[in-house]
């Protein structure tokens, strides 16, 4: 279901006619379109956008943690069509316990450093990700730094104890 | 970080081999690691690992008040800090909805063209002397400090500024700015005419640079390079045209592009964009409307201080702003602006309090640095060090 403003953006439009379930919610906040889409349509509806709707940009992925409420997490696209000029942002929302979610890098290779600094930092797993490893902090770090219950003091308070 | 695994021991038959340059290496700028294998002086593979300049500024705006976040915006890309104060401010501001005066709009466009100078002169002084001309950094340091003595008189501070604050301005242009940038602008076209007749028409300059990392304009973009770059490879993007935020649309500029796509190419783009920021400059300097440099929201902007020592309300904000902050209504902006290297964006969301709940920085550095492999696999190491400087990283951007 999309709601009333949202039948402006030609994308979201677009979306709808292609696979009416995928949307789950959608809003305009501060005239900036966002949908919620199903994790598990995630990469088809990427592929859907880049190549029926001209979003060839992938600007960036994040993720919001909403820690403690549940689902917890938000993974984010930020997604720009040159074309057009228009500007989208897809959201999928995944529990807390074990959060996974398929890799778009088969649609945009910008996704790789994008997707594996999100896991780095929340700890999302990016099924089918060519090489998914930690990229900002080292590779025997414990935690996941952005998360909100990761302490913001402390001197290398959760790093590996073996030495 | 720590992205390459172990070197695998090589066949003592073959030449290839294994060689780590940086993280201290002269012509990184910074501390980024590169792996490189190479096949005699060809380069096969190339694996950048990042992270050695990670200091957790997302997590760290996450326990300031949202004013406090400003001062760590300009550490991410200290090079073009005002851009980053800027691109922060304007997505507060949206969140906020608040109407920003002429004066401040007007005077952030001068300020930021004035830091895309000073980005660009870095990256032209450091790309010359990494290919080997060595007199190109001295000429660009010498206007360069022309521009650090500016941003010290705007706001006592040479390179983290925070000149910019959510609703406008730190502080008031001080007196006798309008003769300091005059002075400077006036001058500058004819300096860049100087780093011209150095480079351009230099044969070992078009040697080394022409056809050198070569990217098609959809490699680049699908990718996820913005600014400088892509125009080079002919796409003519720039968002201060495409979606012009503090009044871009009232100034008259060309967006420069070149169609080869190589290092050369970039550095036309650059230079010339440059003579197009001094232009954008001098426009601001002519046009500058008056009137107040900070919007009118008292629960916002901290009120001037004569104010805030003769009248009780305005020492109540005073105080209700220093010791709590404000509140920003519960939402998400996320705000694009053309920084020197490319798309800077802030996605900031809030859940109405007074501290933000998450700012997550799109670095054009980032996005750029992950064409490098494209860009050197295949050719030989010293042209890796052109393309490199033709990138414009800032650890800082990339690693945050």
């Amino acid at each position: 279901m999309i709601l009333e403003p949202l039948r402006e953006v030609a994308a979201a439009s677009a979306l709808q006619e292609w696979d009416p379930s995928a949307i789950e919610e959608g809003a305009l906040d501060c005239g900036q379109a966002i949908l919620v889409i199903a994790p598990e349509r995630a990469a088809g509806v990427c592929r859907f956008l880049k190549t029926e709707q001209k979003f060839e940009r992938l600007s960036a992925v994040t993720a919001v943690d909403r820690h403690p409420d549940e689902p917890r997490f938000e993974v984010v696209y930020h997604l720009h069509s040159i074309a057009s000029g228009a500007r989208l942002r897809l959201k999928c929302r995944l529990g807390g316990e074990k959060p996974e979610i398929d890799s778009v890098t088969g649609v945009w290779r910008a996704a790789d450093w994008y997707e594996r600094e999100v896991f780095d930092m929340f700890g999302i797993t990016f099924r089918n990700h060519p090489n998914l490893k930690r990229i900002l902090m080292p590779d025997d770090w414990q935690g996941y730094p952005l998360r909100k219950d990761y302490p913001i003091h402390g001197y290398k308070y959760s790093y590996a104890e073996e030495s | 970080m720590s992205d390459v695994a172990q070197t695998t021991p090589t066949d003592a038959t073959t030449r290839r081999m294994t060689l780590n340059m940086g993280p201290q290496h002269p012509s990184t700028h910074g501390v980024l690691r590169v792996v490189l294998e190479l096949d005699g002086e060809t380069i096969t593979k190339a694996q950048p690992d990042i992270g050695y300049l990670h200091t957790g500024i997302e997590k760290e705006c996450e326990v300031k008040t949202w004013q406090q976040v400003v001062p760590l915006t300009d550490r991410v890309d200290y090079l073009a800090n005002l851009s980053n104060n800027l691109c922060y401010c304007l997505a507060v501001e949206k969140l906020l909805g608040l109407e920003i005066p002429p004066r401040a709009r007007w005077m952030r466009v001068m300020m930021t063209e004035l830091t895309r100078l000073n980005s660009h002169l870095v990256w032209l002084g450091t790309h010359a002397i990494d290919i080997g001309a060595m007199s190109v950094f001295l000429y660009c340091f010498r206007e360069r400090e022309d521009i650090l003595r500016i941003f010290e008189m705007f706001s006592g501070q040479r390179m983290m500024t925070s000149y910019f604050r959510i609703g406008g301005l730190a502080l008031e242009a001080p007196r006798g700015w309008e003769q300091a940038v005059g002075r400077f602008i006036r001058a500058f076209p004819s300096k860049v005419d100087e780093y011209e007749d150095l480079l351009t028409k230099n044969p070992i300059w078009q040697r080394r640079t022409q056809g050198v990392g070569v990217m098609s304009l959809e490699d680049l973009l699908d990718t996820g390079v913005t600014g400088p770059m892509i125009r080079a490879a002919g796409l003519g993007w720039d968002i201060r045209k495409a979606e012009p935020y503090t009044d871009y649309e009232k100034f008259d500029f060309a967006v420069p592009t070149r169609e080869a796509g190589d290092v050369f190419g970039r550095y036309q783009v650059r230079v010339e964009e440059m003579r197009q920021s001094a232009r954008i400059v001098m426009q601001a300097l002519e046009g500058m409307p008056d009137g107040p440099f900070t919007a009118d929201a008292p629960h916002v902007v901290l009120p001037d201080r004569e104010k805030m020592k003769t009248q009780m309300e305005a020492l109540i904000y005073h105080f209700k702003i220093v010791t709590e902050g404000f509140r920003v209504p519960e939402g998400e902006a996320y705000v694009a602006v053309e920084s020197p290297r490319g798309e800077l964006a802030y996605y900031v969301v809030s859940d109405g309090g007074a501290r933000p709940w998450r700012v997550y920085m799109r670095t054009p550095s980032f996005g750029n640095l992950q064409a490098l492999p494209w860009m050197v696999e295949g050719g030989m190491i010293a042209d890796a060090i052109a393309s490199m400087g033709s990138i414009d990283f800032v650890l800082g951007d990339v690693d945050r």
